[in-house]
């Protein structure tokens, strides 16, 4: 007996987004796929998964010790750290203007202008700017930034439900992408989605984080958002098309498991191999089911994750 | 395929004996098909009816079990392609390979790596499942394998050679070895064997899914049950794609000669621990029944079993404890007392820190029906009144003597709130963290 038919023919596509111009050396598009990932046998992957390696403009005082011995001198200086992470093998730098946070520095438009400048001189590569995650300083801050980058399309974020609107304005006015960021829940994300579309940026400067938990901390209610938002889309809902990125760094290096091996049962084994993977595993597990750019932290697991998706496209 | 009441009422006797407790006929096929009655109930269906029954009923993919005891492993019978439209049910056993040829010492460090494994999280015992063994000759390969049957281990015989898996089946005794004889292998001609000591049997085609669904017919035909599958992955694209194939065939198109479960070999393509861990982690999420590591580290094992719980879990129920006073360490009345919600994984990261401390404290858990602490705040189910009502109904203050509560760093800004609800009482605000409990604890007692 023959085996059935199993091809899923589908009647959308993912939203192809391009980051970087100018005197970007390097643009990467993501998206652009019309199969579940990595499914060559019935769709094209028409790019693979990026990878983005964060930066911040600030010392970062609550990172992991392996993080900090990674990392070395660099972390004092958001230009070089970029540069070092260009050398690692980044395609994307998503620089983090956290100093800008009240509590953590307060800086404002001019410094943001300043470390933006900085850094899109000492890398070829596209940027993500995030802001501090403070109403107030994200707008401050991702004004000036989307600014000073004219002409670069970068993409700033988050644009969330409470803010969405000066920083999809500043996008618009300077020609950046924006990245829409909803709480893990589908109808929020199509929510927000066209709350966006609705000022009238194209969607090709649309991306969506639908949020994530790391490894063992929620990784699987972001594996099954994603998993819907990806078959709606798929199936030709257009206000959910839009490529998917996750700040897996930021979740996976807080966990107690990649933070400390202080007092942790010996089962857990080796502190730098668990921590390692807890990134690169939750990592995969989102790219299992349809991120296409993920914000990492490690070099270590930047390289893991760049070989895992170079075997992965080499179906294509 | 489910069978609607009707279509069973077709094949019953039609004679309204009412032998198997039920009125009619057509209200125990109703009955069936509601699954609230079992078809030997009534006495007198044909063998034929009997038959098609079973078979529209059996699962889309087989149930197939291995190993005995408490350490039984039961992979299969799932029933949806993604996890959110249900829940997928039976985890993936994880095995270690380790080749017979290995000398005493190592391969029994090897089976007590594996039977020796075990590690808590969010309140329940995580660990491996067995050993696949790789032949030898037949006296060797017999000893080997009584070795891990002996320690509880689960068993997968991997010869090709009929009298070396003989010799392995029986010194697995009554343990339910699964037989893997090599992806190339005639499976049909080792069917007897299978049965004749319930094994399961797997059956391969390399890359070739019309080839395996003919291998499993022939396999089937040579009278064995319980197959499992080994599609053949010769790279990471294969190792997605064609579980893919697999469980749309049989649980989209009902297709039997592909529902079984899918063994796997993420060491083989791979160069290290920590690749072989990332595509692990890759069937994990996505369709294998069974997984083979060639390395086991035990950071790469615990990340796996954590994933494999994750992704286990029941999409609709978040693993929870009962909401209640909880006693770290034996509290007394002056010991300090904490809040938090009664989502397990939140419940057991604080409940962990407190106990690693070494200091004793007061645990109370709101009920905030599974949710953590921050999402159950942005969902109004942890807020200053359900805090204060969990206060009052634990009668938390008449066992301790002082009126102060620490609340979870994540929602400091509850605390003017909840001084107003509880009043006389002192609001706390304890790192955002639980890893940063013990310090704050070691504070909190010199103040
Ligand atoms: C998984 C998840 C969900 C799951 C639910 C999982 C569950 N059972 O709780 C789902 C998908 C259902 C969900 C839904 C929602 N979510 Co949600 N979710 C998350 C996510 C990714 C992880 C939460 C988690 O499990 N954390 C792990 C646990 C262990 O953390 P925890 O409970 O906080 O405990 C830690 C600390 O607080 C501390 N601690 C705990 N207790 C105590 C006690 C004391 C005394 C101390 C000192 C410390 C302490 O120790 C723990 C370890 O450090 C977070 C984002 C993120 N990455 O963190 C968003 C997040 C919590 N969700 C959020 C929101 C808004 C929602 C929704 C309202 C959105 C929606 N979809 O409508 C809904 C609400 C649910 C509903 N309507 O029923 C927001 C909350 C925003 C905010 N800051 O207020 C978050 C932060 C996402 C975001 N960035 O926007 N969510
Ligand atoms: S026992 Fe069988 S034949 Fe008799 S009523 Fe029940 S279903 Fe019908």
């Amino acid at each position: 007996m023959a085996v059935p038919e199993v091809k899923e023919k589908y009647a959308g596509r993912i939203q192809e987004v391009t980051l970087g111009a100018g005197s970007r050396g390097k643009t990467v598009a993501i998206g652009g796929e019309s199969t579940l990932p990595f499914l060559h046998f019935e769709g094209t992957v028409a790019n693979r998964p990026a990878i983005a390696i964060e930066v911040s403009d600030r010392e970062p005082d609550d990172w992991s010790p392996l993080l900090k011995e990674a990392w070395g001198d660099v972390m004092g200086d958001p230009a070089k750290w970029a540069a070092k992470a260009e050398e690692l093998g980044a395609d994307v730098i998503a620089l983090s203007l956290d100093s800008a946070h009240p509590e953590r520095g307060n800086t404002g438009a001019d410094d943001a202008r300043k470390t933006v400048r900085k850094v899109l001189e000492a890398t070829t590569l596209p940027l993500i700017v995030y802001g501090p995650g403070q109403k107030d300083k994200d707008n401050e801050v991702l004004v000036a930034a989307a600014e000073e980058a004219k002409g670069e399309r970068i993409a700033i974020g988050n644009a969330e439900e409470k803010n969405y609107r000066t920083i999809v304005a500043a996008a618009l006015a300077n020609d950046q992408v924006v990245i829409a960021k909803s709480p893990m829940d589908v109808n929020l994300a199509k929510q927000l989605n066209v709350l966006i579309g609705d000022m009238g940026i194209p969607k090709d400067r649309i991306i969506m984080d639908p949020t994530t938990g790391a490894l063992g901390y929620g990784v699987e209610y972001s594996y099954s958002v994603m998993e819907r938002v990806r078959l709606a889309a798929l199936g030709g809902d257009a206000t959910l098309q839009q490529p998917m990125v996750l700040t897996v760094g930021y979740e996976a290096w807080r966990t107690k498991e990649a933070r400390t091996n202080d007092e942790v049962p010996q089962e857990w084994g080796d502190w730098a191999q668990r921590a390692i993977l807890w990134e690169a595993n939750t990592a995969i597990t989102l790219v299992n089911t349809g991120a296409n750019l993920l914000v990492l932290r490690h070099p270590q697991s930047v390289a893991l994750v760049r070989k895992a998706i170079d075997r992965l496209m080499a179906g294509a | 395929m489910a069978l609607s009441g009707i279509q069973i009422y077709k094949v019953l006797p039609q004679t309204n004996c009412k032998e198997c407790g039920v009125a009619t006929c057509l209200a125990f096929a109703m009955k069936l098909a509601a699954r609230q009655a079992e078809l030997s109930a009534c006495p007198y269906v044909s063998d034929e009816a009997k038959a098609m029954l079973d078979t529209a009923a059996a699962p889309p993919i087989r149930l197939i079990t291995l190993g005995a005891g408490d350490r039984k492993l039961e992979v299969g019978n799932e029933t949806v392609v993604y996890r959110h439209e249900k829940t997928f049910v039976h985890q993936p056993g994880l095995f270690l390979r380790l080749p017979a040829s290995l000398s005493d010492a190592d391969f029994a460090a090897g089976v007590d790596k594996v039977a020796g494994y075990t590690v808590e999280r969010v309140g329940q015992m995580l660990r491996t499942d067995g050993v696949a063994i790789e032949g030898a000759s037949a006296d060797a390969f017999a000893a080997r394998v009584k070795q891990a049957v002996d320690k509880g281990l689960a068993v997968i015989l991997l010869a090709s050679d009929p009298a070396v898996i003989e010799a392995g089946l029986a010194a697995a005794g009554n343990t339910k070895p699964l037989i893997y004889a090599g992806a190339g292998a005639d499976s049909a001609a080792l069917a007897p064997l299978a049965k004749k000591y319930s094994a399961s049997l797997t059956v391969g085609a390399a890359g070739d899914l019309e080839a395996l669904a003919a291998a499993t017919e022939k396999a089937v035909a040579a009278g064995a049950e319980d197959l499992v599958l080994d599609p053949g992955m010769t790279g990471w694209a294969d190792a997605l794609a064609l579980p893919a194939q697999l469980r749309r065939a049989a649980i989209k198109k009902n297709f039997k000669q592909l529902g079984y479960p899918i063994i796997a070999f993420p060491g083989s393509l791979s160069d290290s621990a920590e690749e072989e861990a990332m595509l692990a982690s890759l069937l994990i999420g996505k369709y294998a029944g069974l997984i083979v590591l060639d390395r086991f580290d035990q950071a790469v094992v615990y990340s796996l079993l954590a994933l494999r719980q994750n992704i286990y879990t029941d999409p609709q129920k978040p693993i929870q404890v009962s909401p209640g006073l909880y006693e770290i360490g034996e509290p007394e009345p002056g010991s300090p007392l904490l809040v938090t919600t009664n989502f397990s994984l939140t419940y057991f990261s604080v409940a962990g820190e407190v106990e690693g401390s070494g200091r004793k404290a007061w645990l109370l858990v709101a009920d905030s029906e599974g949710l953590s602490v921050l999402t159950a705040w942005a969902a109004g189910k942890f807020d200053a009144e359900a805090i204060a009502k969990a206060v009052k109904t634990t009668g938390v203050a008449e066992k301790i003597n002082h009126k102060s509560i620490v609340l979870p760093g994540a929602v400091a800004g509850l605390s003017g709130e909840l001084e107003e609800e509880l009043p006389g009482w002192k609001v706390l605000v304890g790192p955002r963290e639980s890893i940063g409990i013990p310090s704050y604890l070691k504070l909190l007692a010199s103040q």
